[in-house]
This record gives structure tokens, C-alpha cells and sequence, in this order.
């Protein structure tokens, strides 16, 4: 009788529990979701709109402007290919497009430098036994949250002297570099069970076939989300990009919209249209590759 | 999969190899010497003798931040020579300082750059980045320069007797108000409508008939950072006639009993708020849309400017009207920006050559263009009506009165980079209420350090 | 018998070596990276810290004088304080806020759950730059939208300057870090919860127990691997958070946001002060990498 009643009182608690919860949960996600809905829609307003004392809430005129304004005010070629001493350029287009080439190029350059040394470097340490093991990965673990503020000066000075300030390179190179995906797929490499990599062994496959045909395919999920991480990181990494970048055709498209600022003035209009079209690509990754990073990353870190 | 990610890497290796040549034709280090190969694929300057590519870097000084008019001012230098490429480069005040100096530290700093003495000559210049160009200072620019304005030629020239800058156009900066809502709350009493200027008792009456009238926001002494202070430094100094340095340049002088009184005063007056959000550009903004009655940080580009609304107009068409900055003795000390060309040393005497006649074209041989395009005034006096049959004439005629008021340029002092963020930093702590005298003692004592050094 | 472990203690070696050398062609593109583009310039860091090197000169050998100056800073100490109280308000809000909204939504329809998730990703994916002038006119002391809300339904009695303010500028970076970083945590803990054995929540249920209660006796524990990853990743983005004050503050008002990674770059970029800047960064690397070592003990133990 007390026992039924508590378990009534229980249910009765936890629902109302639940609907509040609902309710905060609904607040907090519209909060969450306005930075971008104020982007998307500031796209389309008017100067006066943007920076009206009021909100303007929904645009009372949808105006192309800014979007006209960031297309038209900075040219470059499209792309730019160099062959000893011939230079095959592309078409000359608005640099907000060049900019948006130059991002994709580089997260993308990142992600795929990152997964394949990422891959091959966890596999090793979870699964091998060889000396200075202990070194490296503690040193990977040390390094895996440090700032980049913190290398930055001698780093700039390397990449100077590499001649590779002010390309891509300056920005992918240092993001590869950094320890975190080896540390992410070392724990995935982890729950993959050792007897299959030893069996494949005794078959006689070599190393690098058991890594492509036994390794890679079983630390899929976990590449997928390493793959993903980096993408969003190096696409965001607004810092390198802003040190390491000068050059109009070089430009992101975060860096490029920054450069394009009046004097004594922020153009938000323009930062809006320009951001817009930037977060673009991005959350059609993220929705295109949802599952996979979900299931990735979870595999990974509940094994870790 | 595996198809897919071989075929990616090969397109990054072929990309990489692009990009690193790239590199090296665009090099603006010149270390290795090599002749640079144009790449708009013309080809017209390949074919000249002893083509030299240059890069030039420049910050949104007017239209000179506009790829536009920038590509025709270019168009014509191309056509009188020809075998001197330019390639520009978009600065912005935010940072486009940082991205100078990390280019310095990168071994990649531009050949030529356009901005101020400030930057020209006391920062980069007063480091040993910049080359000389006192062969450009003949003697008859220097007596047409004069002839204009006495200071401008000390301004550009370092201690060390080496010209790190050659100037192309100047303006006074100023400030601003409201006119139609000083006139609605009965202010414009207190202003010489006739000569833009006002006295600190009647500027201090009109931010209170302003306040009293239900403007709860006049003014903001903005001091988020370096942006516009030339506007929170000049309203500190002119109130009760202080000074920023002294007069030889050596030395910082805001720890006097004037520029305390000053920081007292607008700390006490209703409607004017120290805002450590914002800089001067947030201020112009919120100028513009209505929110503050006044900006300090002004000049004749802001008042031109028509982007939101008819130039000389808020968004909401109150009328904008410029005014000298108030001072205890009617007699005004304005702050001016003098702009012009600086060429860093890169270590090739070519790419220096191609610069310098870059120079000498935009300033001497067709400086009509290129000071236009500024939308500031031109610092030789022989360069004249250079906006005549403009839509601009008759407020650039007007705005010219303020001429008369420009006093020391003194951000050519040693330790201006750190004396100009210790400035926003002891805004900050007088705004949050810590001891004026304190907070100014200690300005005194970290910025007269940074002078040694 | 000791014949035979020579032998095997030859083998082992043969194996050893073996394993060593393919184990390193398996490091190398890695490590030619890491050590390139991180483990040099950071022994570069710690090399010029002795150094008084600036722009335009040559560096001078000034030994331990950087490191000196640096405990007699009070902005350092200031910012080092700020630095530990972002990650140490930060990282532990950051989990338990994701577990509240992940344990809510986990609840919901399949469809209601991945929208949901998709939400509190956005601010990730959407960048930082144009989030960050956003949240400035969110927090604009004029007509910003909290003032606006604030003072329209009377829960503020006038503007407050959040960002101007030193009693909430720090709180108002640590809000905005906190939604651009509690995304892949909700994501995380919505799967961690899918994956709790259910028969024994239910079990516990029948017993008499709350909700609550099979909460933390029964989800909690075995959700303990995904929780310390969080951890670590949300201390890595809180110590990387650098944009943020860059475009909102630049460290200020009167240094109250001022972080180490902030005053580096201003010392090496305004200042023009390499060596000190250097000498911070060692300090900081020293205090990340103990931090990082034992909180991966901690997780090895558990």
C-alpha cells in the first residue's frame, strides 16, 4: 500500500519534473539558436535596421545589399596554380568567393593531414609496444591543451623562415600538429581487441596491411569523428588565421570579411551576409555527417 | 574510400606545390632575389626591362581602403610606369597593426605602407624598419609643405634626422553633435555655430540642458581600446588646456593638476559616461543611430560619409553638425592625422626604387587624384580646389576653418605604442570610480618609463 | 635454463627493435608534425624566455630577468587568476549543464531529440567571429537585448553595462564560452545515456527508488568515461578561448578580463615584448601539462 503510494508520488514528481524541464530546455535552445537566426536575418536588413535602437525582429524589407556589397567590393582570381614559372590563374571573382574556397581548402587539407598521421600514430600506441612509448604519449597528453598562444612567436618566426608565411600551410600545419586526434583514436585503437590484430599477423599480412585492412576499417566511427573535430576546429580557428594570413587571395573567409571594415566603423551588415554565407557549408556538414560523428565520438569516448 | 582519400592527397600535394611557388613569386621578402614573374597573365610586364613587382599596404584612409578607387588610382600609375607592379593590400584599424607587426616578425612586411607618423615614423620607423626617404624631402617640398602647415615636416621626421614618411594629405580631427537635438533641448546657445568652436563652461551647460532635456546618454568617453582615442585624449587635454607630451616630445605630461581637473569634471558631469565596452568606432555608431548627442571621435570622412543615411545626417536625418573640441580659453588644441607613404626595408634597392616612385607620383606628379581619394586635405600648399565642383565643396570649405586649431602633433613621441594603451587602461580605472590622481600617476609613471625604452 | 632465457631474452630484444622501428615509420608523419610545428617552437618559447628580444634589435641574454618581472606583475597574477577561474567555473558548469539538457532530451521523441541536438550544436559550427559580435549586441549597454528585455518587464532597474562592467564582464566571456562549448557534451551524454543498462534503472525503479536516486546511484557511475573526456576536452576549449576577449574586451575593463593567452599576445604584439611573452607562455605550458598529467591519472585510475 505505502510502497504502490510512493511509487504514484514518484511519478506524479517526475512528471512535473519533466515538464519544467521541457519548458527551461526550450528557453535555453531558442537562446541558443538566436545568435544564428540574428545572423541570417541581419543579412537581409538594412544598415539602419541593423543598428536600430529597437530589435528589429524580422526584417521589413528582405534587401540584398549587403550580400551585393560583399560581393562587389574585393575581387580575386578563383584559384591560382603555379608551375615553375608559369601561373595558371582562374577567373577573377568576388573574393568572398575565393575566401570561401581558401576555408574549405584548408579545413579540408587539415582534416584529411590530420586523420591519416592521427590514424596511424593511435593505432601504433594503443596497439604496439615499443620504447619510448611512455615519452611520446605523455608528451601528447602535456601538449594537447596548450594554446597556441603560446608558441605563437616562435612559430611565426619558423613559418617565415620556412617561406611558408602567408599560405595555407602556415595555418594547416600547426593544426595537424596538434596532439588531440592522436589522443582521440589512441582510446578508440584501445577497444579494438588485440587478438584481431594478432591473428592478422600470424596470416602473415604486413604491417601496413594489417593497419589499411584490420585497423583503419574497425577505427572508422572514431576517424569520422576526428575528422569532424578538426573540420569545426580548423574552420574556426580564427586566431592562426589572423597571424599567419595577409594576402587578399590568401584570406579566409572570416579573416577576409574582418578586412573588409571601414574605418571607425563596423559594417555589420557585411559581417552578417559574410558570416551567413560562411556558416553555410558548415552546417550542411554537420547535418550530412550527424550520425556518424554521434556514433563516433561516443564510441570513443566511452571506451576511453 | 580509399580511391576517394588518394586522390584528395594528391590534389593537396598539386595544390601545395602552387601554393608554395606562389609564395615565391609573390614574396614580398625578396630574399632570394629572383625577379618576380607577373601573374595577372598580361604579360605586357614581363616584356619591359627589369620589372618590379611592389606590394602596398594600406589602411581604409577615406577611399584608399576601397579596391575601386584604389584600382584606378593604380590604373594610372601603370600607365606612366609601366614596369612597376602593385599589389595591395587591405588594412583595417582593428588589426590591421598586429598583422603589420606579425608580418615584420614574418619576414614579410610590405614595400610600401600608407598610414601616419605615428605608426610610420615613431613605431616601425623608430625600430629601424623603414628606409629614409629624406631624398624625397627636396627643399621645395619642404617650403610648400610649410608653407601649409608648420608641423606636419617635424611629424615626419624621427629623432635620429631621418624622414620615415612622405605625406600626402591631412585633416584636423574634431568632434561632433546633434544639432536638432542640441537645438531641440535649447543647447546651441552655448555653441559658436560660426566658428565650430565652444568654451568648457558652455560645453559643460550644454551636455547638462542636453541631460536635463531627457537625453540620458550624451557623450561616452569610450575606452575599450585604441581605437579613436585621439578623440578621448584631445576632449582630456583641451578642457583646461593640458597637454599629452611636452613640447620637445620627450616625455608625457597628463599627471598636471589641468588634465586632473579635466578627468574630474567629466567624471562628475551628468550625461557623459566612461564606457570600457566600447571604442571609437562603436561610438560613431552609436552616434548615428541616435543613442549618444555627441561623438568625439570625429572628422571630415565621418561627416562625409553616406552610407546609412544623407552624409552630414544620422540615420534618423538629425542633422550632424562637426565642432572644434571645448577649451577653458576658446582657443582649441586639435589632434590631426597626417597620411602619407612609408616604404619598409626589405633589403632590395629596386623594389625601394619602385616604391619611392610610387611616392613621388601619388604625392608630386598627380596628388589631385590621390587626395581625393582620401577625402581629407592636401598638405602641400600648392596643391589646390582639389574638391572643386564636388557635392563635398561646401563642407570641406567649412571644415577647413578647423585648420587653424591643429596643434602639436605629438604622437611621434618614444613609448607611443605603450603610452597609448596604458591611456585606455587608466580611462578604464578612473571610469570605474578608482582614484583619478592614482590612476594618472601611475599612466605617468609606465608611459615616461616606456620613453627610455 | 639460463641458456634458454638468454635466447628469450634475445628474442624479445629482436621483437623490440622490430616493433620500434615500425612502430616509429608508423609515428613519423605524425611526429614530423608535432614535433615541427609544436615541439620545437615551444623548446623555441622556453629558449628565448631568457632573452630581452624585441623587434628591430638583437636579442639579448638577460637570464632569468623575464621571469622576475613576471611574478612582480600584477597583471600577470591577475590574469593567471581570471585564466583559472574560466576553466575552473567553466569546465564543471559546461558538464553538468549538458547533463541537465542531454538527460531532458534523451527523453523525448527520436526526431525531438536530434533536433534539439542539432541546436545546441549550432553555436559551434556557426563560428566564432560572428557569434562573438552577436553576443556584443546582446550585451550592449545602450539597446542591447538584455537591457531591452531587462528593463521592459522591470527585472532590471536601468542599463547595466555587462561587457563595461567589472562585476560581470568576466561572468558575460564565461556565458558565451559556455554555449559555444556545451554542443558536443550534450551529444556525448545523450548516447552515454542511451547506453545505460536499462534493466537495472528499471529494476531499481520497481524498488521504490526516485528517479533521482537511479540517477546518481545507478546512470551516473557507468556514464563516468564519458564524463571525464568531457573534462578533458571542455578544459582544452576553455584555455584555447582567445577570440572572445580579443573581439569583445581586449582584457578589459581595468584587466578584469585580462587571461594569459590574452596579455601573451598583447605583450608580443602591442608591447613588442618577445621575450616576456615567451616566458608567460612557459609558465602556462608548465601549469597546462601538470594539469592535463593528472587529469589523465585521474581517468586512468577510474
Amino acid at each position: 500500500m505505502t510502497q504502490q503510494n510512493q511509487i504514484q508520488k514518484n511519478a506524479a514528481k517526475t512528471k512535473t519534473y519533466y515538464i519544467i524541464s521541457f519548458v527551461l530546455v526550450s528557453i535555453v535552445a531558442i537562446a541558443f539558436a538566436f545568435p544564428l537566426y540574428w545572423i541570417i536575418t541581419g543579412a537581409f536588413k538594412t544598415g539602419a535596421e541593423i543598428n536600430a535602437t529597437t530589435p528589429v525582429w524580422v526584417p521589413s524589407e528582405w534587401v540584398m545589399d549587403n550580400f551585393n556589397r560583399l560581393m562587389s567590393k574585393r575581387t580575386a582570381p578563383l584559384f591560382e596554380l603555379t608551375l615553375g614559372k608559369f601561373v595558371i590563374a582562374g577567373p577573377v571573382v568576388p573574393a568572398a568567393i575565393r575566401w570561401l574556397v581558401n576555408t574549405v581548402f584548408m579545413s579540408v587539407s587539415s582534416m584529411l593531414l590530420t586523420c591519416l598521421t592521427a590514424a596511424m600514430a593511435g593505432y601504433v600506441l594503443a596497439k604496439k609496444n615499443f620504447w619510448g612509448r611512455g615519452i611520446v604519449f605523455s608528451l601528447i597528453v602535456c601538449a594537447m591543451a596548450l594554446p597556441k598562444q603560446v608558441i605563437l612567436i616562435p612559430l611565426l618566426r619558423e613559418m617565415s623562415g620556412l617561406h611558408l608565411y602567408d599560405t595555407m600551410w602556415a595555418v594547416i600545419f600547426p593544426i595537424v600538429g596538434w596532439p588531440f586526434g592522436v589522443f582521440l583514436l589512441k582510446q578508440f585503437a584501445e577497444g579494438i581487441p588485440t587478438e584481431m590484430v594478432e591473428a592478422c599477423r600470424i596470416d602473415g599480412a604486413s604491417e601496413w596491411r594489417t593497419f589499411t585492412d584490420v585497423m583503419f576499417p574497425m577505427i572508422k566511427p572514431g576517424v569520422g569523428a576526428c575528422a569532424i573535430f578538426t573540420f569545426i576546429n580548423s574552420w574556426n580557428d580564427y586566431f592562426m588565421q589572423l597571424i599567419m594570413l595577409t594576402s587578399n587571395k590568401n584570406l579566409t573567409i572570416s579573416l577576409g570579411i574582418a578586412t573588409m571594415q571601414a574605418e571607425n566603423s563596423t559594417d555589420f551588415g557585411l559581417l552578417m551576409a559574410g558570416s551567413a554565407l560562411a556558416a553555410v557549408p558548415i552546417i550542411i556538414v554537420f547535418l550530412i555527417f550527424q550520425k556518424y560523428f554521434t556514433k563516433g565520438i561516443t564510441m570513443g569516448a566511452v571506451k576511453g | 574510400m580509399k580511391k576517394l582519400i588518394a586522390l584528395a592527397l594528391a590534389l593537396i600535394m598539386v595544390m601545395s606545390l602552387g601554393a608554395c611557388t606562389v609564395t615565391n613569386t609573390d614574396s614580398t621578402t625578396a630574399t632570394d632575389g629572383k625577379t618576380p614573374v607577373s601573374t595577372d597573365g598580361t604579360g605586357d610586364t614581363t616584356a619591359a626591362a627589369a620589372p618590379v613587382e611592389i606590394s602596398l599596404w594600406t589602411y581604409p584612409i577615406g577611399k584608399w581602403g576601397d579596391q575601386a578607387t584604389v584600382n584606378e588610382l593604380l590604373a594610372s600609375f601603370s600607365e606612366a610606369y609601366p614596369n612597376i607592379k602593385v599589389n595591395v593590400e587591405y588594412l583595417t584599424y582593428q588589426d590591421g597593426d598586429d598583422k603589420v607587426n606579425t608580418a615584420i616578425e614574418g619576414n614579410a612586411a610590405p614595400d610600401l605602407i600608407m598610414e601616419g607618423p605615428e605608426r610610420l615614423v615613431a613605431n616601425w620607423g623608430a625600430k629601424g624598419k623603414m628606409v629614409d626617404l629624406s631624398d624625397l624631402w627636396t627643399d621645395e617640398t619642404k617650403a610648400d609643405i610649410e608653407a601649409n602647415n608648420a608641423a606636419v615636416a617635424a611629424a615626419c621626421k624621427w629623432t635620429d634626422g631621418a624622414y620615415y614618411e612622405y605625406p600626402l594629405c591631412m585633416t584636423t580631427h574634431c568632434m561632433a553633435i546633434n544639432k536638432t537635438v542640441f537645438e531641440k533641448a535649447g543647447a546651441m546657445q552655448y555653441i559658436n555655430a560660426e566658428t565650430h568652436t565652444w568654451t568648457t563652461e558652455n560645453f559643460l551647460k550644454a551636455v547638462q540642458a542636453v541631460y536635463d532635456a531627457g537625453y540620458e546618454n550624451v557623450g561616452a568617453v569610450f575606452c575599450g581600446g585604441q581605437g579613436g582615442d585621439q578623440g578621448t585624449r584631445a576632449i582630456v587635454n583641451n578642457l583646461y588646456s593640458g597637454h599629452f607630451t611636452n613640447e620637445d616630445f620627450s616625455g608625457y605630461t597628463i599627471n598636471t593638476p589641468e588634465n586632473i581637473q579635466a578627468l574630474e569634471t567629466l567624471v562628475k558631469q551628468d550625461g557623459i559616461n566612461f564606457d570600457p565596452a566600447i571604442v571609437g568606432g562603436d561610438e560613431i555608431t552609436l552616434f548615428r543611430n541616435g543613442t549618444l548627442q555627441m561623438a568625439f571621435c570625429w572628422n571630415i570622412g565621418e561627416q562625409l560619409k553616406s552610407e546609412n543615411a544623407e552624409a552630414g545626417r544620422t540615420n534618423n536625418g538629425d542633422e550632424i553638425m562637426f565642432m572644434a573640441f571645448p577649451s577653458d580659453d576658446n582657443v582649441p588644441e586639435l589632434c590631426g592625422g597626417i597620411w602619407g607613404f612609408g616604404v619598409f626595408n626589405n633589403g632590395d634597392d629596386a623594389k625601394i626604387e619602385a616604391a619611392k616612385t610610387f611616392i613621388k607620383y601619388m604625392c608630386d606628379e598627380n596628388p589631385t587624384a590621390a587626395v581625393k581619394a582620401s577625402n581629407f586635405f592636401p598638405v602641400k600648399a600648392s596643391v589646390k580646389d582639389v574638391y572643386a565642383g564636388e557635392t563635398s565643396e561646401t563642407v570641406m570649405n567649412e571644415y577647413s576653418k578647423l585648420s587653424g586649431f591643429l596643434g602639436a602633433y605629438y604622437q611621434v613621441i618614444p613609448g607611443w605604442a605603450t603610452a597609448r594603451t596604458e591611456w585606455w587602461n587608466m580611462l578604464q580605472k578612473v571610469g570605474a570610480g578608482e582614484d583619478i590622481a592614482a590612476a594618472v600617476a601611475a599612466f605617468d609613471t609606465n608611459a615616461n618609463a616606456a620613453t627610455a625604452g | 635454463m639460463t641458456n634458454q632465457k638468454v635466447t628469450y631474452n634475445k628474442k624479445t630484444r629482436k621483437l623490440m627493435i622490430h616493433e620500434t622501428v615500425t612502430s616509429y615509420l608508423f609515428l613519423l608523419p605524425f611526429l614530423l608534425f608535432f614535433v615541427g610545428f609544436v615541439i620545437y617552437p615551444m623548446f623555441m618559447c622556453l629558449f628565448t624566455s631568457f632573452f630581452d628580444a624585441t623587434m628591430g634589435r638583437e636579442d639579448i641574454f638577460i637570464g632569468f630577468q623575464n621571469y622576475v618581472t613576471l611574478f612582480n606583475d600584477p597583471i600577470f597574477w591577475k590574469a593567471l587568476w581570471n585564466t583559472l577561474i574560466i576553466v575552473v567555473v567553466s569546465v564543471p558548469l559546461t558538464c553538468i549543464f549538458s547533463l541537465w539538457v542531454a538527460s531532458v532530451i534523451s527523453k523525448m521523441h527520436v526526431a525531438a531529440t536530434s533536433a534539439f541536438r542539432c541546436i545546441f550544436y549550432l553555436p559551434v559550427v556557426t563560428g566564432s567571429v560572428a557569434v562573438t559580435m552577436v553576443w556584443k549586441w546582446m550585451f550592449n549597454n545602450y539597446y542591447g537585448i538584455f537591457n531591452y528585455i531587462g528593463t521592459n518587464t522591470g527585472l532590471l532597474e536601468k542599463n547595466i553595462n555587462w561587457l563595461g562592467d567589472e562585476r560581470f564582464a568576466l561572468a558575460c566571456i564565461i556565458l558565451i564560452l559556455l554555449t559555444t562549448s556545451v554542443g558536443q557534451p550534450i551529444v556525448l551524454y545523450v548516447s552515454a545515456l542511451d547506453n545505460v543498462d536499462k534493466s537495472l534503472v528499471e529494476a531499481a525503479e520497481v524498488d521504490g527508488a526516485t528517479q533521482m536516486q537511479a540517477f546518481w546511484k545507478i546512470k551516473w557511475p557507468q556514464m563516468m568515461p564519458t564524463t571525464l573526456y568531457i573534462l578533458v576536452i571542455t578544459t582544452i576549449n576553455s584555455f584555447q578561448c582567445f577570440a572572445l576577449i580579443q573581439l569583445l574586451t581586449s582584457g578589459g575593463p581595468n584587466n578584469s578580463t585580462m587571461t594569459i593567452m590574452y596579455y601573451i599576445y598583447y605583450n608580443a604584439f602591442k608591447l613588442y615584448k618577445y621575450g616576456y611573452g615567451n616566458a608567460m607562455g612557459v609558465i602556462l605550458a608548465i601549469i597546462i601539462a601538470v594539469l592535463s598529467a593528472v587529469q589523465f591519472k585521474l581517468g586512468q585510475e577510474k
